[in-house]
């Protein structure tokens, strides 16, 4: 997928001023956190779960390669098949190659970051091959030709008269004059529309939420019930996930799995959660006769040991972006690609680099409220600091900024400076400032002034009006 | 294919800062993986016994908008599927797993429930199956793939109507691991279903049945011996 | 407030900023400088206090990260970190203070300052202590806990995005109807102040501590003239 994340600045105000989105973004900002609150509050074990996830993720990625040659070893053992890939182009070609040899015409998608990430859907129209998106939100996309803009919910920018909009114009051999203004009328449309493609593609597809080494299997975790019409009907399924996915155990998975739901939409437990090990068995009377693993390494393994490493926990529940006041202002889009909110902000300049992804770690508070609710602890604020690090380091900041920064810190190293020049400020702005006790304008501050007053000071420093009462003797 | 392979798992190592983990550090890892010890389970179902398990677990599946009829005995199973059918006015046609313990419920008893035996089609307007084990943490049916237990019959029909024995009620999902691997290898699905198919996607308005089942109906038979005397099948 | 509770104060003239600026600019360097300036000037004493959870929270939790491979300093910076308290939680939590004798009838609400909620804790301390103050009413936003936006050189750096979220922020305090809105940190409150006072709201912005000392008499709100 193509990324905007350069023109973050530029998206934010777009998405600021759209009032569709910013009413949508209130919807998901009164839903999300509070559903996730109820859920926590009702499961008193739910902190030292995530103490325990946490655990399980890192002793998963310190050992990642014995880790997936075991789940390698166990998807053959049951009948299936493993793919490496590195890239983008490597994984596109492998999917390519795998729909090809069995002449697929039309692939059924269950939701995949992946999928998005290396730009599956488009390569494959390119080569003759119709995708056709089964969730409803990337289905809706998929429609509109939008990038998801959400990890759990793609659609979730969207107000439903224009899914209702987008369905009259796309879904043309229906009755123009069928009334379409409440969400079960479009949740019903959609499933008679996409039924008869879930009957009839090759191919399925779908992500991967975690992987077991134990029992070479892929675990999906929906509420719709597409991912698995997409895994089961078709005569193969491909399984597209990125190396980290991996868990030990069973009971691993199942620890993991009480963190998921409830971090994500509040539920206790998504509506179908399958667990997938190779393809149909002799004397089975459905499911697929090939079960393809596509593994996608695509950056993360030279993530691995370095200050990067904790992102690899992340099991991609969205709270993150749930809870982000930022994420909240802008909406999904502003990010410029795959992943979005802070999780976004710490992964895409792992991925496409960042001079191209710089404004995502930097348009943050470093509130850590992100933090505080991620299942697998990631200190996200720490790993955008960090790339803040980067930055400076490689002088990617802009020269005004860094002038600005060398001047303060010039200044705030040499304390006698530091409080002369506090006192002056204050004596200079008190004084301008006293009729009024606020500036409409000042110099050199128009990113403040332009929407808010700044208070005067109070025509002293602290420091000095301290020193005055040491003088006096007099305590209250 | 395989050099890419290498590439990744060199890849790994080098930024581990290690080489490929020695013998005796792969088997320690194996005996992890082979213990698959339970981490922290949470006291809520797991400090229940019989019958209040069985309890929560009517109770968590029915927050979830699936419906649960309580019968005493296989017996009355017909009675319910066919009740249940009528009163949410669908059609008395039903697709059932092929399997044993389906095929021992007395379904002559009802003759005008026309049931066929196999996989689900498109067309089925409701399928009826057995279920692996019901999880009462959360309300969650444990559903297996196999011969007998085709996994479209949870999925392509409307209505999705599952059997389930109070005997089958377990705890935790570790408990459904526990009774899975006594079963020999996994199957090539576990479908771990709570409540019907469901969608927020459109302004986070929880709407049923999105591709799934709109309709998850339980019959919760209390007692598996309580069969009727063995009248023909 | 401190001096109430029962301690001498001093106010170490060598010292000039925590260093968060430079931190969170990626700036690890002028950081270290400034933060080993933090620990020399304040040597020596049973306790810092500061009235800022963000800078607080700099010394307590991101000192140690910051020298976490500076084995001459990482200890005195732990030593160090332990002894430093944000002050409404020093009061309560190392003082014991659980009330105050001053009176302010006023209809307030609290907004939570982001890293003295998340890094310190501080939650219940400016609560219990508001709650003895006579004549005055909480009345609590459900978003008390939300970034107002200021987040340092953010607020310059994303004007647009901050201004959405302080606008929220303010809208919101006056959707409780309160008279004043309290905090603990003074970025937040110049923040806070400066909307309200842009949209000509009628709110008063005060340090927490203003109240609980019962000095409202001796200073104007925030951005009111004298």
């Amino acid at each position: 997928m193509l990324a905007t994340s350069r023109t973050f600045e530029a998206n934010a105000r777009t998405g600021l001023a759209n009032p569709i989105l910013q009413q949508a973004l209130s919807l998901m900002q009164s839903g999300f956190p509070q559903r996730r609150r109820l859920a926590v509050e009702r499961l008193p074990e739910f902190e030292a779960l995530r103490e325990i996830a946490e655990s399980i993720k890192d002793h998963t990625l310190e050992h990642l390669d014995f880790y997936l040659e075991l789940f390698e070893e166990n998807v053959i053992a049951s009948g299936g098949q493993v793919h490496w890939a590195r890239t983008p182009d490597e994984t596109r070609a492998v999917v390519l190659q795998v729909c090809r040899s069995v002449g697929a015409k039309i692939v059924t998608k269950g939701k995949s970051m992946i999928a998005e990430e290396v730009g599956l859907n488009d390569y494959l129209e390119q080569n003759g091959i119709t995708p056709v998106e089964t969730d409803l939100g990337e289905y809706i996309i998929q429609l509109r030709h939008e990038p998801p803009s959400h990890l759990i919910a793609p659609a979730i920018h969207l107000m439903k008269e224009q899914v209702a909009d987008t369905f009259r114009a796309e879904h043309r051999s229906l009755d123009p004059a069928r009334s379409l203004a409440e969400a079960r009328q479009l949740c019903d449309e959609a499933r008679a529309v996409l039924r008869p493609q879930f009957l009839a593609a090759d191919v399925g597809i779908t992500g991967a939420n975690f992987l077991v080494a134990e029992t070479g299997s892929s675990i999906i975790v929906t509420n719709e019930g597409n991912g698995d019409l997409t895994q089961t009907l078709p005569r193969v399924h491909i399984v597209m996930t990125s190396l980290e996915k991996l868990v030990p155990t069973l009971e691993d998975a199942a620890t993991l799995l009480r963190l998921l739901a409830r971090s994500a939409t509040g539920q206790e437990f998504s509506a179908y959660t399958t667990i997938s090990t190779g393809p149909r068995r002799a004397g089975d009377l459905d499911g697929p006769e090939q079960y393809h693993v596509v593994l996608l390494d695509n950056g993360r393994s030279a993530l691995l040991g370095g200050e990067f490493q904790d992102m690899l926990r992340c099991i991609r529940c969205s709270a993150c972006m749930n809870h982000c006041p930022v994420y909240a202002a802008v909406g999904g889009h502003a990010y410029g690609w795959v992943y979005s909110g802070p999780m976004g902000a710490v992964l895409t300049p792992s991925l496409i680099g960042i001079s191209k992804a710089g404004h995502l770690p930097n348009a943050s508070t470093f509130c850590g409220r992100c933090e505080s609710v991620c299942p697998v602890k990631i200190p996200l604020p720490k790993m955008m600091r960090h790339w803040r690090e980067r930055e400076f380091t490689e002088k990617l900041n802009p020269p005004v900024y860094r002038a600005g920064l060398f001047l303060w810190a010039w200044v705030a190293k040499r304390p006698a400076l530091y409080h002369a020049l506090v006192e002056l400020a204050s004596r200079v702005l008190g004084w301008i400032g006293r009729g009024r006790g606020r500036f409409r304008t000042l110099p050199l501050a128009n990113g403040w002034t332009a929407v808010r007053d700044m208070p005067t000071p109070e025509g002293r420093s602290f420091h000095s009006l301290w020193a005055e009462r040491r003088k006096d003797g007099a305590g209250r | 294919m395989s050099e890419t392979r290498e590439q990744i798992l060199a890849g790994i190592r080098r930024s581990l800062k290690r080489g490929r983990l020695d013998a005796a550090r792969e088997t320690e890892l194996r005996e992890h993986v082979a213990a698959h010890r339970r981490n922290l389970v949470p006291a809520r179902a797991a400090a229940l016994a019989d019958p209040r398990r069985v309890d929560l677990f009517v109770g968590m599946a029915e927050e979830v908008q699936a419906t649960v009829a309580r019968v005493i005995s296989p017996a009355a199973v017909p009675e319910e599927v066919a009740r249940y059918l009528a009163a949410e006015n669908l059609p008395a046609d039903l697709v059932r797993a092929p399997d044993p313990s389906l095929d021992d419920i007395l379904w002559d008893a009802r003759p005008l429930l026309r049931i066929r035996r196999g996989r689900a089609e498109a067309g089925d307007t409701a399928s009826l199956t057995p279920c692996f084990a019901a999880i009462a943490e959360t309300g969650t049916l444990m559903l297996i793939s196999g011969a007998e237990t085709p996994t479209t019959l949870n999925f392509l029909p409307d209505t999705h109507i599952v059997l389930v024995y109070a005997d089958q009620v377990v705890a935790t999902y570790e408990d459904g691991w526990d009774r899975l691997r006594t079963n020999g290898r996994m199957p090539r699905a576990v479908n771990f279903i709570t409540g019907p198919s469901r969608t927020g996607d459109i302004e986070q308005r929880i709407e049923l049945g999105a591709h799934g089942p709109r309709r998850l109906h339980i019959v919760l038979v209390d007692d598996r011996q309580k069969a009727s005397d063995g009248e023909g099948k | 407030m401190l001096e109430q509770a029962g301690c001498t104060v001093e106010v170490p003239r060598t010292q000039t900023c925590c260093g968060q600026p430079a931190y969170n600019s990626g700036d690890r360097a002028d950081t270290k400088a400034i933060a080993k300036q933090v620990l020399d000037a304040f040597e020596g004493y049973d306790h810092v206090v500061v009235p800022s959870g963000s800078c607080a929270g700099m010394i307590r939790v991101h000192y140690p990260e910051l020298f976490a491979d500076d084995p001459a300093v990482l200890p005195r910076a732990e030593r160090f970190g332990a002894r430093v308290w944000e002050l409404v939680s020093f009061l309560v939590d190392i003082c014991g203070m659980h009330a105050v004798t001053t009176r302010w009838d006023h209809r307030v609400t609290y907004h939570d300052a982001c890293s003295g909620l998340r890094e310190l804790g501080v939650k219940d301390q400016p609560r219990l202590l508001l709650a003895s103050v006579g004549g005055l009413t909480l009345k609590e936003m459900s978003g008390a806990e939300i970034c107002c936006g200021f987040g340092g050189t953010f607020c310059v750096k994303y004007p647009d995005i901050s201004d959405k979220m302080v606008s929220d922020k303010a809208a919101e305090i006056v959707g409780t109807g309160a008279e004043a809105v309290l905090a603990g940190d003074l970025g937040c409150l110049l923040n806070i102040a400066g909307k309200l006072q842009r949209h000509g709201r009628p709110v008063e912005a005060r340090h927490v501590a203003e109240v609980l000392a019962g000095t409202t008499e001796d200073a104007s709100p925030i951005g009111v003239p004298r």
